[in-house]
């Protein structure tokens, strides 16, 4: 069954219903503001709590019991007022805060007082030799499996990156009796001298016992090889087998599935179009939108919440959610807010969550020639361009990824530079020896996810059009 | 420090590029300014149609001179611009239609150009057999096409750098006036001292215009153009409709680029604009009817560029009516691209010769004088 957005116009439209988004939309519905949650998933939980109403998954600790953190924002929002739509993808968000949504395969706009984009996070790209081999996928692909089917790898599987949700995926595996062969941990040695100052910040943090047990659970199953300096893929056609060298020794493994993970980074493909200003996070390497300490942009009306506001987690993204819901209402109705929990507590809520971050994104800061491929390794796999191709077309003259495009097209297939974006802007920084915020990222645009031209051309006539038809 | 060149040219457009460029081959030394980079608004991201199709006849003897250029292009600028050429069609829709088609390409006959050629049903299904089956013919122009707007663009700069143009991106042209007989313009720190200035600056040019003492009507306009996924190849020439806002054109890699100038709102300071999908819906709706094979195609990727439309669709193009060394050339009111080539050799002519063989009187910039009004 389709259901379309039941008004023209709300006071609050929050976009993704992971935590961020359940949280905002909760809090603006119950300061009585009409609220609509558009969300891409067949239901609510985002990424992180992705399934959280229909997993098969129900014994409790094979998932964690931070997943199941993810059930009381849920019905949070059931018992609030706030109208919700899942399968609904937001493909179009401008600086007038006209949305456009598909659902259902049709095409609706509504329009909104104040915007909360909760879009989340994407794996960061990992451009080794033969990322593109069928056979070689993201955790993230995985976990999806995981989550939603309760699927997990049988034959021979390799891990390899770094960062905390690759140990949440292992241990995920392992408890469902998944079979991993090796981890191949990418973490630079010198990264744990870097995070070392920002070790107090995490001990206390929540971070630091669930972490450490988790490593040690995976550890207890799986050979883990640690120091890798080098990763790459082969096989004739399909996954066939890894080579990698850890402590100076190359060794190759026979492998059907490699699944790679170096951290997410914030999913800026609709705030960008829309037109808010980003920035190059020099420590999280990524974009990450210019925001105030509610969350609001440069676009106004337009507020950001969650990872895609920069990474911060689940429990910090909860208090993003609340917090630029509690402005949004504080802005267009004032008297509602005083039956909001206190913007005090909810920044309260925030720092503790974001407790430890740095000492993360320190640890866990992939490595260059990780981030930065050469040669014939692939960049963007829509339009099959090498690192080579790139740094051919800076040779004559390709300032900045834009420009890229005029010479080889990368960024606009169908992803839009989702999975080559941060690989092109740090690729040609390094050629053109500048800093990626001096190189800039891709101009996006809406569709900012394709629709059919069938959905658009069933657009319903705008009412000028209308009108002309009417006088005849 | 103030730098003396031979020629300032304000705006790295296809234009500004062109004309630095052919200044360069006129053994001249110009720099060119462009506050962004060479084709980041309209030149390189136009449809990036190569047409001699369905212009204004004013503008037909540019088109003209230009399309020569267009079908020598590598020769030019070291580069293929993936020009190519398997014709534009016209479509009419119905009886009424090609009967205001056979009466234009009489009107160019009568004036002498041969370019447009009229067609019935079944040479427009030969060239076009995608179309509904009611349409009853068109008119064909077989030597245009289309190129990459962007990549031409900056072939065009890239050249133009190479014969000697400085090329001054990032940062605008500011303080344009003239004393001591010369032009000078800021950029940045520096000053560029010249007796020409080129006035190529696109959605940019009126309000140089105007500073300079000649207002022009012109407005900021943002026609929207989208892409389409990968469908199976099913036609070469680019097609425009005789009756309705839609231009159609599929590339090599199968991609379909739909235009035909609905309107975005520019915002001309923040380099934005703002897509007007209701108005890309009936695009997508009159695709929708007369290519069927087009309906499962996706919509990937829709944009605008930024440029100046002049109240009576024709450019300015020329020397000024004030001011010796200045000239004009802006206002392509969105049909600018495939005249660019052209439009750089005959303004670096009117430079260097003081004159040129092609006709562009009609396009000068006293047609707006208040004593022709």
């Amino acid at each position: 069954m389709t259901v379309a957005p039941k008004r023209e116009a709300y006071d609050i439209v929050v976009i993704g219903a992971g935590p961020a988004g359940l949280a905002a939309a909760a809090t603006s519905a119950e300061a009585g503001l009409s609220t609509l949650l558009l969300d891409e998933n067949i239901g609510p939980g985002g990424q992180v709590f992705r399934a959280i109403g229909s997993t098969p998954l129900t014994e409790r600790n094979q998932l964690g019991a931070d997943y199941w953190a993810g059930a009381d924002l849920v019905q949070a929002l059931r018992a609030s007022n706030a109208e919700v739509i899942h399968r609904a993808t937001v493909w179009s968000l401008d600086r007038n805060l006209e949305i456009a949504v598909s659902i259902g395969g049709a095409s609706a706009f509504v329009t909104a007082q104040r915007v909360i984009v909760a879009t989340g996070a994407l794996e960061r790209p990992f451009p080794i030799p033969g990322w593109t081999l069928p056979g070689v996928m993201t955790a993230g692909a995985a976990q999806t499996m995981l989550k939603s089917s309760a699927l997990v790898p049988d034959g021979r599987t390799l891990i390899a990156g770094q960062g905390p949700l690759l140990w949440l995926l292992a241990a995920q595996i392992l408890r469902l009796g998944g079979r991993i062969d090796c981890i191949l941990d990418t973490t630079e040695r010198g990264n744990y001298f870097a995070a070392l100052p920002h070790a107090f910040a995490f001990l206390t943090s929540p971070y630091f016992t669930k972490g450490l047990s988790m490593m040690r659970e995976v550890k207890a199953k799986v050979q883990v090889v640690s120091g890798v300096t080098e990763l790459s893929a082969s096989g004739d056609g399909q996954l066939a087998s890894v080579s990698y060298v850890a402590g100076g020794k190359r060794e190759t493994i026979p492998s059907d599935l490699l699944l790679l993970h170096q951290g997410v980074v914030p999913n800026v493909n609709l705030a960008m179009s829309a037109g808010v200003e980003h920035r190059w996070d020099e420590l999280q390497l990524c974009w990450s939108p210019v925001l105030d300490a509610n969350g609001d942009s440069s676009v106004a009306g337009i507020a950001i919440a969650g990872d895609g506001a920069g990474i911060g987690g689940a429990s910090a993204a909860v208090a993003r959610g609340r917090i630029a819901a509690r402005a949004a209402v504080e802005a267009l109705a004032p008297a509602a807010a005083a039956k909001l929990a206190p913007m005090s507590a909810l920044r309260a809520d925030l720092a503790k969550a974001e407790r430890g971050r740095i000492f993360l994104d320190t640890l866990f800061r992939p490595s260059p020639q990780f981030r930065i491929p050469s040669g014939d390794t692939i960049v963007c796999r829509c339009e099959e361009v090498t690192a080579r191709d790139v740094l051919d077309s800076v040779a004559i003259g390709a300032t900045g990824p834009n420009q890229l495009k005029a010479y080889r097209r990368t960024g606009m297939g169908p992803c839009q530079g989702r999975l080559c974006g941060l690989t092109v802007t740090e690729l040609m920084a390094q050629a053109r020896g500048k800093t990626p915020q001096e190189i800039g990222y891709y101009r996006l645009r809406a569709p900012v996810k394709p629709i059919t031209l069938a959905e658009l051309a069933a657009v319903p006539k705008s009412e000028a059009d209308v009108k002309a038809v009417v006088r005849g | 420090m103030t730098r003396n060149v031979d020629a300032i040219v304000v705006g790295g457009g296809i234009h500004g590029c062109s004309t630095a460029l052919h200044l360069c081959l006129a053994g001249m030394k110009p720099v060119l300014i462009e506050k962004d980079y060479a084709g980041r608004h309209a030149s390189g991201v136009n449809a990036g149609g190569v047409r001699q199709l369905a212009r204004h006849i004013p503008e037909i003897p540019l088109s003209v001179r230009s399309m020569g250029i267009w079908e020598r292009i590598s020769e030019l600028v070291d580069d293929d611009c993936s020009f190519e050429s398997y014709g534009q069609v016209l479509v009419a829709e119905n009886e009424e239609e090609l009967a205001v088609c056979r009466a234009r390409v009489a009107e160019l006959n009568a004036l002498g150009f041969t370019h447009e050629e009229l067609i019935d049903a079944a040479e427009l299904r030969r060239l076009v057999p995608a179309v509904a089956e009611t349409c009853p013919g068109g008119v064909v122009s077989r030597r245009d096409g289309a190129a990459n707007p962007a990549q031409t663009t900056t072939a065009f700069r890239r050249k133009a750098e190479q014969l000697g143009a400085i090329v001054r991106e990032g940062e605008a042209a500011g303080n344009i006036r003239h004393s001591g007989g010369l032009w000078h313009v800021d950029v940045g720190p520096d000053t560029y001292a010249a007796p020409v200035l080129v006035n190529a600056a696109g959605a940019w040019a009126g309000k140089i215009a105007a500073a300079l003492g000649e207002p022009v009507p012109v407005e900021t306009v943002a026609p929207m153009l989208m892409i389409t996924s990968r469908v199976p190849h099913f036609i070469d020439p680019v097609v425009i409709l005789r009756g309705r806002k839609l231009s159609f054109k599929q590339f090599s890699n199968g991609t379909v680029l739909i235009g035909g100038g609905h309107l975005a709102t520019p915002n001309q300071d923040r380099n934005e604009t703002v897509l007007d999908w209701k108005s890309l819906a009936i695009s997508a709706r009159t695709v929708f009817e007369l290519f069927p094979v087009m309906r499962s195609a996706m919509i990937v990727r829709a944009w605008a560029g930024i440029e100046a439309r002049m109240k009576d669709d024709i450019p300015v193009f020329g020397p000024s009516s004030r001011h010796v060394g200045l000239y004009h050339q802006f206002g392509f009111s969105l049909h600018g691209f495939q005249l660019g080539p052209g439009a750089g050799a005959v303004m670096a002519e009117l430079i260097v010769n003081g004159g040129t063989q092609t006709r562009v009187g009609d396009l000068g910039i006293d047609r707006f004088h208040p004593s022709t009004l």
